[in-house]
């Protein structure tokens, strides 16, 4: 079954319901089909995102998420990655202390479901408490063999999480974690925003590698240029809380060239009327 | 109609089965609960102690006796020094079995991941220990190399001379109410002794724990690193649940001598009565170097602040300490420097990190002394609040009487991250596992300079502490 991901008619604040971010966006992405989000800064793009996976300060007014049918307005942020959502954030969170290593076992093993299994314990280690995380040479491997396929190098196994990292490595990093995690459905939150030709090159990749009948992406972007290495099937514009139009990749092209400015012409306009 | 003879049987079964999991009290001895001059003696006569050990403990009482309580730090109104046993030693009997302890104190073992032979130690139906330490290990090698590895009781009778020469030459009784108090009543606790140009390369490790109702434990260790040697001490202490009250105050005095190192590790999970008072201090000489990574857990009280003095040039001293407190917990905590030569450097590094209403302080004094030109310090304390009504707060204290010096000192306060907690979460960890995750990378620092079994068992502790602290 293909898995789809429905926005319907989704209204959402920000500062304990002070500001109205999200005025009504209807979306629906399916598993296999790439979805290029573009939109003018402060339009609510990664309002969208964190309403999506279940931030907390973002509160969804009206509307509605629906995965496979099922709303997941009241779930936790970690039972939505568990059901396939992944967000690739636009600022990726430094956690001092923690190894991306340690952090991704722990990730992996909750999202695939070894932690719903009883603990074991390693009888050649005595004194050893058990575990219920994915066994450590699997994962090792996996992780290993992926941070060679999306070009991080692996010293960055030991490195604390984020911490420290160039704002062109978070980005490689957040791939690397999204293939790692294996969403069903990803929302790509500027991950190409930041980035020199080479790491644009390397992100797209890791996109295009991605990518395929099993996830459905979202691709939030403000430039074209991605959009010459990632094929988009649907192209939308996103402006003050909504999507305003849909078309195909010859959209992107045009609002490459004419700007945000007539969108806002015709329909900032409306907004103002309506106001 | 019970006789009063059978109601005090009665009782006597009931106190029994009260004190849960530890063991029955069968000792050859027990002194009166309540401390004066004469249980001094007995104590002195039960041990066989040499006549100045004797007047040392009675003098100690007399200034532990006319020194008022102190009245910073934490509330210690709740000891009451009349009502704790100061000494007991035990028989050489066994005492219960493994099949007596409650499950639920196993499963906290199994969640730390203990040693099977750690487990019935510390469950007390392994050798039996009370106020004398039983438990050592140490390798023949370092036997056959000079290294004195006792429990200090073992450490005077044995080593006199050396033992003479030191004790008490740190941390004199006058020091403070609880130096003098442990300085009356000392048992147990160890003895270390490293000659010259000897490098212990394997952490030696003691065990100590509270077993029997109210007593306190005023354990008195001794360490001397001879020139150019080097040791690694472990101290690991859990405690298990008490219905009353209990104390605990230690005294460490480590001497280093010129090029030599002593690193002292201790991680401290007492259970949640009792009241923790130590009083550690190092001396160390030319290019010599004192460290303590000094973990606190458990306990009701903790005051302990661990000590370097730099008494020769080219001295280093570095302090890693971290607090965890938890409701109804206070932790005073942090360290001190004192610079007292020149070109001496010295790392305090503070982790703590409060939560359901506990409250952790550091506490610290930096003294750089006149004629220690060329000294440098650093001080950093960081606090982690995991809530609004838990408390942290930070008491450096800097006494510099010289121009010529470097020194750092930064603080901070913040609280679980918001987006921290997210971003995991949005990454498939559960809330608590998220924050867990945070308040383990924000101990790492310290974490990482234990031996590997502690800190797995210390990122376990971590793991416990935080279980049921959210939502
Ligand atoms: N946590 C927050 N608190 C207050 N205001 C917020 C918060 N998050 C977003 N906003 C506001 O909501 C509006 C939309 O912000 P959002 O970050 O969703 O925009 P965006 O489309 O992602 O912009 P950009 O292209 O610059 O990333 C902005 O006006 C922003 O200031
Ligand atoms: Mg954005």
């Amino acid at each position: 079954m293909t898995s789809e991901l429905v926005i319907k008619d989704l209204h959402a604040t920000v500062d304990d319901g002070a500001k109205a971010v999200l005025k009504g966006v209807n979306l629906t992405i399916r598993q296999g089909e790439v979805h290029a989000l573009m939109g003018p800064n402060g339009s609510g793009k990664s309002t969208l995102s964190n309403a999506i996976m279940g931030h907390p300060h973002y509160q969804v007014t009206s509307g509605d998420i629906l995965l496979d049918g099922e709303s997941i307005l009241e779930m936790e942020p970690n039972e939505r990655a568990r059901l396939g959502l992944f967000l690739a954030f636009q600022y990726p969170v430094a956690v001092p202390g923690v190894s991306m290593a340690n952090f991704l076992r722990t990730a992996v093993s909750n999202v695939r479901g070894y932690t719903d299994q009883p603990m074991v314990s390693d009888n050649n280690r005595p004194g050893m408490v058990g575990s219920n995380l994915m066994p450590m040479r699997e994962f090792r491997n996996e992780l290993l063999s992926k941070m060679d396929e999306f070009h991080v190098d692996r010293s960055f196994a030991k490195r604390y999480l984020n911490e420290g990292f160039s704002g062109g490595e978070k980005k490689r990093v957040e791939i690397l974690q999204m293939a790692m995690l294996q969403p069903k459905i990803a929302i790509m939150d500027e991950t190409d925003s930041g980035l020199d030709i080479d790491a644009l090159r390397v992100v797209s990749d890791g996109v295009n590698k991605l990518a395929g009948p099993g996830l459905g992406i979202l691709l939030i972007t403000h430039y074209q240029r991605i959009l010459n290495y990632v094929q988009p099937d649907f192209v939308h514009v996103f402006f003050d809380g909504r999507i305003v139009i849909s078309g195909g990749a010859e959209l992107a092209h045009e609002l490459e060239a004419k700007g945000y400015q007539w969108v806002k012409d015709e329909f900032g306009e409306a907004e103002l009327v309506k106001a | 109609m019970a006789t009063a003879s059978d109601r005090e049987a009665l009782s006597g079964v009931k106190d029994d089965y009260q004190y849960g999991f530890s063991k029955p009290e069968e000792y050859v001895f027990k002194a009166r609960k309540g401390l004066n001059h004469e249980v001094i003696d007995q104590m002195c006569d039960m041990k066989n102690e040499p006549d100045w050990m004797r007047e040392f403990r009675h003098r100690s009482l007399d200034i532990f006796l006319s020194k008022p309580m102190p009245t910073w730090g934490a509330d210690l109104s709740g000891i009451d020094f009349d009502d704790i046993y100061y000494y007991i030693k035990p028989t050489e009997k066994q005492g219960k079995s493994w099949d007596d302890i409650p499950a639920s104190i196993k499963d906290t073992f199994d969640r730390l991941g203990i040693p099977e032979a750690e487990r019935k130690f510390l469950a007390g139906v392994g050798a039996q220990y009370e106020s004398e330490v039983v438990y050592h290990s140490l390798q023949e090698q370092w036997t056959k190399l000079g290294v004195i590895f006792l429990d200090t009781d073992s450490g005077l009778r044995e080593h006199e001379d050396v033992f003479k020469e030191y004790f008490g030459s740190i941390i004199p009784p006058s020091d403070n109410k609880f130096a003098a108090l442990n300085s009356a009543v000392w048992s147990g606790g160890s003895f270390l002794y490293v000659p010259k140009g000897v490098q212990v390369d394997i952490p030696l490790q003691a065990y100590f724990r509270i077993n029997a109702q109210n007593m306190g434990q005023f354990e008195r260790t001794l360490i001397i690193v001879e020139e150019g040697a080097s040791v690694h001490y472990v101290e690991g202490c859990t405690a298990p649940i008490y219905a009353s009250d209990s104390l605990h105050s230690a005294v460490v005095e480590i001497i280093i001598k010129d090029g030599g190192r002593c690193r002292y590790t201790t991680i401290q999970n007492w259970s949640n009565n009792v009241y923790n008072l130590v009083t550690k201090r190092a001396r160390a000489d030319k290019g010599a170097t004192m460290e303590w990574v000094d973990a606190n857990l458990g306990s009701k009280v903790t005051m302990k602040y661990p000590a370097v003095y730099m008494m020769g040039p080219k001295a280093h001293g570095e302090i890693l300490s971290i607090a965890f407190a938890g409701r109804g917990q206070t932790l005073d905590a942090g360290g001190k420097v004192v610079h007292g030569a020149p070109n001496t450097s010295s790392k305090i590094i503070s982790k703590s990190i409060s939560k359901n209403g506990g409250r952790a302080s550091y506490r610290g004094l930096l003294k750089v002394a006149k004629g220690a030109t060329g000294s440098k310090s650093t001080v950093v304390c960081d606090a982690l609040l995991l809530d609004d009504h838990s408390r942290s707060d930070t008491y450096p204290y800097i006494e510099i009487d010289e121009q010529d010096v470097q020194v750092g000192h930064e603080a901070s306060v913040s609280k679980v991250n918001e987006e921290q907690l997210f971003y995991l979460m949005s990454r498939g960890l559960g809330e608590e596992e998220a924050a867990t995750m945070i308040v383990s990378g924000f101990i790492e620092p310290m974490v990482k300079e234990l031996p590997m079994e502690y800190a797995v068992e210390m990122n376990r502790l971590i793991q416990l502490q935080m279980e049921g602290s959210i939502g």
